[in-house]
Order: structure tokens, then sequence, then C-alpha cells
């Protein structure tokens, strides 16, 4: 028996949202080849193995070294490389985050092994232990399936949110194991000199129940204070194409999509977007997609359910003072 | 200060191909070029020459080299980097490409890096939006030891170091590292210049160098896939949307509030 290894990253002290994520797809992979999911927690401590194991993994590993620099992907890449070295897993998972899109494909590159970015799903053959990675290739506009040859490990990145994390268990068992690594100084070629947030007012996008997604049919920057009107209505977010945002009417936060963020709320309202695949793979899981747009033949029809082909200009007033009325009472 | 730049341009289908020209082949798991639109550099190469272009503006002198490795090049297609301003190409064509995966790719380009000597700095698209892979930039840094800077939308350049400013999902972060080094850049560097007539002419009198896999000294077996596509299919998608019609557009948007309301999605 072999060990799904995941490289579950740490956010303000915690286990990141994404760790619970990738447990449950180690899990899926455990049911097919019985493999035990293993987590790598790096620059952690006991506790957040403890949590780890409560929301599903059988092992944790703690690895610390002063020379980890926080942020810096070389470090955990360093890390990992050495914890696999030493583990000799037959799957890594890492998350579609920037420190796990960076060390993912670095590690397999190091080891010389194959890498599947952008996963929504993955299985594994039983008899062979080799994973299916399923995921979209040109901009979306289709899926692909992987097998990976015969190195180990197969390296695979799950996209944000493709499966959901179990609620934690803590009666759940299992080993918490602290690794002792040494990282060499000259594995760490990159120096974060600053972090510059923008914060957002309000609801941040990615928790928001509700978006309103403001595409280039609005032709300029001035109607997103309507669309700000609409989402207080609903105490929701405002969100945008890349079209939007290349043009400068808002920053490059907003963008919602392949390069962008991925939302998953109750409903996003689109408002003259035109629902190009490379948006869609931001938001396609939403469970429901209504669409405001003046061309009945535009794409965002065939994945809304509920639309108005028409001028936002007079469609959205109407609209988000209805809304407005029906919620207030 | 004479800087060596390398800039990484794939040679893609047009993404803003409509969907319904979009079809795949499924059986040879192969997308089917759609007929009569002709393929682009791919968007985040263009943004790396772009980059590049501005690097080299910034330091004064600087020789520009851009890479590509395919198979059916459209000479007008892929000349474009060297209208922008860039001062040669390299073109390392070969039918054996027609199988690479990523790890192959990256292979092939570090040893046409390595080829080319002295790199400074590596520049590509953060992603190609074919198989939108995202990470042949990482396998060439890791086979050639260099530094990994990726996703950034500006870069400044220093006494042997570089320094670029990384997007991320709530603003930016900074990150330094010494030359040599690979950078990853998006469209937040700014839009890919337009080329000038002049820039035009002289890439219509320059001639790219053609390399195939064995100039590189490189055997079908240093090229092996790590990845097999199994299946590329088109999902299928059976949603209907439901259009709300009012007397006019106001009441539409009037009525599509009530039955949002109705159906307890709002
Ligand atoms: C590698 C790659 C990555 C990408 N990543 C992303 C990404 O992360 N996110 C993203 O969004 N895009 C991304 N794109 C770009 C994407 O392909 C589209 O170009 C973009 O999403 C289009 O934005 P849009 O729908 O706002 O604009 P358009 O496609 O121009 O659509 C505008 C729509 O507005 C409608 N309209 C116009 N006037 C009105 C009116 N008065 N009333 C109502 N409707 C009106 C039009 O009918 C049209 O459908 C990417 C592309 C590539 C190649
Ligand atoms: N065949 C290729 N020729 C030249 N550069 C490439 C090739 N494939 C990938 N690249 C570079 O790697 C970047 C990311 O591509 P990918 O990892 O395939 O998504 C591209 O934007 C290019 O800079």
């Amino acid at each position: 028996m072999s060990e799904i290894l995941i490289f579950a990253e740490i956010e303000e002290g915690d286990l990141h949202s994404t760790a619970g994520e990738l447990i449950a797809a180690g899990r899926k992979i455990s049911d097919d080849t019985g493999d035990s999911v293993s987590v790598a927690i790096i620059g952690g401590n006991q506790d957040l193995g403890s949590k780890a194991i409560a929301l599903g993994a059988d092992k944790a590993y703690i690895a610390n070294d002063n020379a980890i620099s926080e942020g810096v992907a070389d470090s955990y890449l360093a890390a990992l490389h050495k914890i696999c070295l030493e583990v000799e897993p037959n799957v890594v998972l890492s998350s579609k985050t920037p420190i796990g899109r960076a060390v993912g494909p670095r590690l397999a590159y190091r080891l010389g092994t194959g890498i599947a970015q952008d996963c929504m799903d993955v299985s594994a053959d039983s008899g062979s232990g080799r994973v299916t990675a399923t995921r979209p290739v040109y901009g979306g506009n289709a899926m692909a399936k992987f097998t990976f040859a015969e190195k180990n490990p197969q390296v695979i990145i799950m996209r944000l949110k493709a499966f959901e994390s179990a609620e934690p268990d803590s009666g759940r068992s299992g080993d918490v194991v602290e690794l002792n690594i040494s990282l060499d100084e000259s594995d760490i070629k990159t120096k974060l000199v600053e972090t510059v947030k923008q914060e957002s007012e309000g609801v941040r996008l990615e928790d928001a129940s509700v978006i309103i997604g403001m595409g280039r049919g609005l032709g300029g920057p001035e109607p997103f204070s309507q669309l700000e009107d609409l989402a207080k209505v609903f105490n929701g977010a405002v969100g945008a194409s890349r079209a939007v945002c290349d043009a400068g009417w808002l920053d490059h936060s907003y963008q919602i999509g392949l390069t962008g963020k991925t939302v998953t709320p109750d409903v996003y309202i689109t408002v003259g977007i035109s629902g190009a695949s490379q948006h869609m793979a931001g938001c396609s899981s939403s469970k429901n997609i209504v669409a405001i747009n003046k061309d009945g033949d535009a794409n965002i029809f065939k994945e809304a359910s509920f639309g108005v082909v028409g001028d936002w200009e007079k469609v959205l007033p109407a609209f988000t003072e209805t809304a407005r009325e029906l919620l207030d009472s | 200060m004479s800087l060596n730049i390398i800039v990484c341009a794939k040679q893609v289908m047009d993404p803003e191909t409509p969907m319904s020209a979009f079809n795949v082949d499924e059986a040879a798991k192969r997308v089917v070029p759609a007929q009569g639109i002709p393929p682009v550099v791919n968007g985040f190469c263009e943004n790396a020459v772009e980059a590049a272009l501005k690097v080299k503006e910034g330091v004064g002198e600087a020789t520009i080299t851009v890479i590509s490795v395919g198979n059916d090049f459209v000479m007008d297609v892929m000349k474009k980097p060297l209208s922008m301003g860039a001062d040669q190409m390299i073109l390392v064509q070969d039918p054996a490409t027609e199988n690479l995966d990523a790890l192959g790719t990256a292979t092939v380009l570090s040893k046409a890096i390595e080829k080319i000597g002295q790199a400074d700095i590596v520049i590509c698209g953060q992603q190609a939006s074919d198989w939108d892979n995202a990470h042949v930039p990482m396998g060439i840094s890791e086979m050639l030891g260099m530094a990994c800077l990726s996703e950034a939308r500006s870069i400044d350049i220093g006494e042997g170091t570089v320094t670029v400013a990384s997007s991320r999902s709530d603003g930016y972060e900074v990150f330094e590292a010494a030359t040599p080094c690979l950078i990853t850049v998006n469209n937040e560097i700014g839009e890919p210049r337009y080329p000038t007539l002049r820039g035009i002419m002289q890439a219509s009198r320059k001639t790219p160098e053609t390399w195939t896999l064995a100039d590189l000294g490189l055997s079908d077996s240093d090229v092996a896939p790590a990845l097999t596509l199994t299946e590329l299919f088109v999902p299928v998608n059976d949603r209907q949307c439901e259009i709300i019609e009012g007397e006019d557009e106001a009441d539409s948007g009037r009525l599509l509030a009530l039955k949002l309301r109705e159906e307890k999605i709002i």
C-alpha cells in the first residue's frame, strides 16, 4: 500500500479551506486504490495535523525548518520534494491557489513525473493505481481525461471547490508525525518583498451568495454603481468579465473566470456578459445563473436558467426596483 | 548592460473562435481547426513579447530572441513578435513535436535555450489557451535551475536582479530574484503593442532560424510523454433557459424578479 500525499496550505495559522477539499479528493482516489491519505503540513504544528485527521486524513506529516519563508513557493517546493523522496507517494494533490499552482508543477518537473493542472475530478484504477484526471481544456470548450505514465508521484492540481470538504469529525484517529527536513538555503531563490492587498468593501466575491456580473455590454465604468445598488439589495457582491477589467473599468480583483476568481454563489446574475467559455470556467458551478443580454443568441442563454433578452438600461432598473420591493416585504 | 532576453511563444487556435465553430474529433482526440479562422500567437505570449520590449526600453540594450516549438507554423502569424520589435526568432519545427506533452515541450524549450546560451531572463506566457496547462515555463525553470517568478503584472530590472509584482486575486505580491531567472506574465502587464509599418517591413526581411529535435540532440525517448490523453469531448449542455418576456423591456425586468422570487431563487 502506498500513500496519497496532500499538500495542505496554511492561512492565518489555520488549515487553508482547500485542505479539506483535497482530502475529499484524496479519499475518492483511496476508495479506488486502497492507498492511505496523508497530509503534508509545511511550517505548521501538531494541532493542524489533528485538524487534517478530523477532515478525513489517515496521517499528517508536520515539517518545519528555519529556511522556510512564508509565502515563497520555493520553500514549500523544497520541503515537499524532501518529503516525497522519503514517503514515495503514489499521488500528490495540490490546489490551484497561488502557492499550490506554483509548487505542484515544479515538484513534478523536479521529480520528472506527470502533472495535470486545474482538475475537476479524479478516479483511479484499482489494479494499477493509475489515476485518471478530468480537466477542462481549450478555455473550457472541451473536457479531457488524462492518465499518467508509470512514474510516481502522479501530481494533480485541483480546481478550487471541485470537491466539498467533509465536516470535521474529531472522533477520527490517525498519526501526526514530525518530519525532520533540513532545507538547503540555495533552494530558496526568490524573496517575497511585499504583499499588497486591495481591500474590497462589503462582501468578498468568493463568499457572496448573490453575485452581479458586469460585462462589456454595459459600455463603460459608470453603470457599476447601478450594479452595486442591485448587489446591496441581496447583500451580495459585484464581479466582472475580463473584458471589463482589461478595459480598466474595474480592477482585476473583480475578474471571474479561468484566469480570475472561481465563484459558486446561489445566484449569479449576469448583465451584458456574452458567456465565453473562459468566463463560465469561473462561475459554472453557481446554483442558478440569470442573464440579461440584448442578444438572444449569446452563449450565456445556454448557461442560464432564467433570462431576459433586452437592453440592460431598460431591464435592470425595473428588475432592481421589483427585487427591492420583494425583499423588503 | 546588455541583456539576453528569451521569449517563448506558442501558436494556438484562436480562442475567440465561436463555440459553434469549435469541434472535437473524439476518435482522434483532437480539436478540429475551424475552417477559415487562422491560428494566433497565444495571447499571454504576446504579453510576454510586450514585457520583453518594455524591459529592453528600460535597460537600453538587450537582444530579444523568440522561440517557438511546433509543427504547422503559419509564418504570417508567427512573425508578429518580430514585427512588434523582437530581434530574432527560432522555430523548433519537427513532426515529432505533434506528440509532445508539457514535459516534452519544456524539455525541447530548455534545450533550445541552452543552445542559444547565456540567457539572462526567459519570459513566458502564464498559460497557453489550447491545453491551459500553465506549467511548461515551470518545467523550463526546473530544468535550467533558474528561479521562477510567475504571474507577473510588472517587471523591474536591477543590477543582476529582477523584481516582479505577481497578480493575486486581491492585490499583488512583490518578489525578487537574481538573474538568470524565468518569468511568466499575464494580460495585466499591458496590451501588446500594435506592430508599426516599419516593424512589419523589418520583420518581412527576417527569416526565422529553424531547428529540429535532432539539432538539439534530442531523440524520441528524451521527449516521451508523462501524460496520456484518453478522452477529449465537448461536454453536453442540456440546460434550458426560460426567457421571461413582458410587454416591454422594463416589464420583462419586473417579471424576471417576480419569477426568481416565485422559484425561491431570490
Ligand atoms: C486564456 C484566456 C483566458 C481568459 N480568461 C478570462 C477570465 O478569467 N474571465 C473572463 O471573463 N474572460 C476571460 N477571457 C476572455 C473571454 O474569452 C471573453 O473575451 C470575455 O469573457 C468577454 O467578456 P464580456 O462577456 O464582458 O464581453 P463580450 O463578449 O463583448 O460580450 C458583451 C455582451 O454584452 C451584450 N450587450 C451589449 N450591449 C448590451 C446592452 N445594451 N444590453 C444588454 N446586453 C448588451 C452583447 O450582446 C454581448 O453578448 C479569457 C480569454 C483567454 C484567451
Ligand atoms: N510549444 C511551445 N512553444 C513555445 N513556447 C511554449 C510552447 N508551449 C508552451 N510555451 C510557453 O509556456 C507558456 C505556458 O504554456 P502552457 O504551460 O502550455 O499553458 C506559453 O505562454 C509559452 O510562453
